[in-house]
């Protein structure tokens, strides 16, 4: 176990390293930079280099990347030009709110999702399980793209919930967690609700497996209830595939709240990695890249982690990839 | 049924994108300057006076430039008029009363005929790039079940690493760091490119699977057998046992691609301005903050991707469920 848990750190080290990296080089090779962008031409060539000089962009790319990486190691990031603020103080900030909205989404996700996949999954027809089916269907076919936009056509008509951003200037010092949550309601529900149809949709499949399953039978015939039978001993059995989905689901996760983010202003690091690529601002470019990689890296580690403790057969070298495939 | 229904929208999709110059009452780039996010003009049969009369509309006259409020001109009826000058239906006016089925957008475009041309855009770049994906995917997938060994390992290992990175950001950063200013086909082809190197690997590894299993078999040592090359039981015998699982990729990764072409246009970095794409639509839409009160037309791409969306689901959903029971 501590062998297989410090091969995945290793893993993340490199993950991280490799994203940051890449995409500080790719952005100084970008075509223009932070200060042509911003100054343009209506300045001449000597304050553009003067500009340029004081903010290193000058020095050729191996010897900036090698005072960067340098840097980085000491936990210096650069400093944003966008911003005018260190990027190791800009990111935590930003990264806590995507950190906010994906647990809020994910938490909103399950407690829809997977109630209703065992409602679906354990009876064959019914007009509820028909219409969960229905509306998951629908729902799946909503990227968060879509969602948002028709969560914040919704949220504008009836005015239930603020559209954009994530505290209102009027609140209260003492409403700021109400005014947060009120906030979140929007982007959350955004990404919850595909993931929560996609969660539904596995969930189902695993449990109609199960409950054909001779112990499910078996427990049925010694004349337990239809519910026990299915909430209790059907569902451990069910949750399983659905565990190994979760690490899967980070990807997504990130993704999926980058159109969130930018459509209801949520200051997360999707909007922040957008600002950063637009401005060519490039140590903000590298520092949101290697956040992202962590977040995904972390998660992908804490599911798989409770993959193995759910399921020591994960943990064997070797047999994870057949297991996924 | 439900298989039925999704190829119906599939297809719905596809004659608009196809049938665009037709079906369309206008090009994509002409603008009423008077009728700025004007409202829509249904089409009406039935007179004020109670007459019974041939499609028409009525003219939008507008009451405030400032509030860009609208009001139906009902003194006069606007027939239409079918198949003239190679469109299936217009305005007889159309300079001053042009039918806008979706209303018209911020530079007073019609937004219905924007949406049939920019379907030839999403829908094609979806298409193309999921094709793209299908060629890388299915050449690394075949070579690395067919070859195993290290070169396997490789590059499992380099689809492995693709997978696990979000799509989205990848495909918005290799984006962001080309050049800004684009034409509209450097685009298209840059696009087109970036999505299949980000779709390849969930071929890859669904082929490779497959080859993997599918050499073992009999069929396969009997072609080996009669002194077919490797190459030729790969290409003829090995990758077309694909099939299926590719069929399903597809049909996986065509709406993934429609939704980023989307958000990347969404959020300026997908097509330049005057080009009709369902993405740079909801990004015309999403500058104006009143789209949501008092412009909805506007949101109509979000309406057609969703369209779109459900009916690749639909189709897919049956797949499921045949070959759960076979």
């Amino acid at each position: 176990m501590t062998q297989y848990l410090a091969r995945r750190l290793a893993f993340a080290v490199v993950l991280v390293a490799t994203v940051s990296s890449a995409s500080f080089v790719l952005a100084r090779l970008a075509p223009g930079d932070y200060v042509t962008g911003t100054l343009g031409g209506r300045v001449s060539s000597e304050v553009i280099a003067r500009e340029r000089a004081r903010l290193g962009l000058d020095k050729p790319l191996a010897e900036q990347y090698r005072d960067w990486a340098a840097a980085a190691l000491r936990l210096d990031f650069g400093q944003s030009m966008l911003y005018d603020r260190p990027v190791g103080d800009l990111i935590p900030e930003r990264a806590a709110n995507t950190a906010i909205l994906a647990f809020a989404a994910l938490a909103m996700a399950t407690v829809i999702g997977l109630p209703l996949g065992i409602v679906t999954g354990a009876r064959r027809g019914g007009a509820l399980a028909a219409t969960i089916r229905t509306v998951s269907l629908v729902l799946v076919s909503m990227p968060p793209l879509l969602t948002s936009l028709a969560l914040v056509f919704i949220a504008a008509r009836t005015g239930w919930f603020p559209i954009a951003g994530m505290r209102s200037s009027t609140a209260a010092d003492e409403d700021v967690l109400f005014d947060i949550l009120r906030h979140l309601v929007v982007p959350a529900l955004a990404i919850a609700l595909p993931l929560a149809a996609a969660l539904e949709r596995l969930q189902a499949q695993s449990m109609s497996e199960t409950i054909g399953q001779p112990f499910v039978l078996a427990a049925a015939a010694r004349g337990l209830p239809r519910g026990r039978v299915v909430w209790r001993g059907a569902l451990k059995a069910a949750l399983r595939p659905i565990a190994a989905m979760y690490g899967l689901m980070i990807g997504t996760l990130l993704s999926g709240s980058f159109a969130v983010e930018v459509i209801t202003a949520w200051p997360g690091l999707g909007t922040l990695m957008l600002q950063a690529l637009r401005a060519r601002d490039i140590y903000l470019i590298a520092g949101c890249a290697g956040a992202g990689a962590l977040f995904l890296a972390l998660g992908t580690m804490v599911s798989d982690v409770a993959l193995a403790v759910v399921d020591p057969r994960a943990s064997e070298p070797g047999t994870r990839v057949e297991a996924a495939a | 049924m439900t298989r039925g229904a999704g190829l119906i929208l599939i297809a719905a999709a596809i004659v608009a994108a196809l049938g665009a110059p037709f079906l369309a009452p206008h090009a994509a780039d002409v603008r009423y300057q008077s009728l700025l996010n004007a409202p829509p003009t249904w089409p009406h049969i039935v007179s004020d006076e109670g007459g019974w009369h041939p499609p028409f509309i009525y003219r939008w006259r507008l009451v405030s430039r400032l509030e860009q409020q609208y009001e139906e001109d009902r003194s006069a009826r606007v027939p239409l008029t079918w198949f003239s000058g190679g469109r299936l239906v217009q305005s007889t006016n159309d300079a001053d009363a042009p039918l806008l089925l979706l209303g018209a957008d911020s530079f007073g475009r019609d937004v219905f005929s924007r949406l049939l041309y920019g379907a030839r855009i999403s829908l094609g770049l979806a298409t193309i790039a999921a094709l793209g994906a299908t060629l890388i995917g299915g050449a690394i997938g075949g070579l690395a079940g067919y070859l195993g060994g290290a070169i396997d390992d490789g590059l499992m290992r380099a689809t492995d690493f693709l997978m696990v990175l979000p799509a989205m950001y990848v495909a918005l950063a290799l984006r962001a760091v080309l050049p800004l200013v684009l034409t509209a086909q450097q685009v298209f082809a840059l696009l087109a490119i970036i999505f299949a190197v980000l779709g390849a690997p969930f071929i890859a590894r669904g082929v490779r699977a497959i080859v993997r299993s599918e050499r073992r078999r009999e069929y396969a040592a009997a072609a080996e057998a009669i002194g077919a090359s490797g190459w030729r039981l790969l290409a003829r015998h090995l990758l077309p046992a694909t099939r299926g699982f590719v069929a399903v990729q597809i049909t996986l990764l065509v709406p993934a691609f429609i939704v980023s072409e989307a958000t990347l246009s969404y959020v300026g970095l997908g097509f330049p301005d005057p080009i009709a794409s369902w993405g740079t639509m909801l990004h015309d839409a999403a500058t104006n903050i009143r789209v949501f009160a008092d412009f909805p037309w506007l949101l109509s791409p979000a309406a057609a991707m969703f369209i779109v969306v459900l009916g690749l689901n639909l189709v897919l959903q049956d797949e499921h469920r045949l070959s759960a029971r076979g």
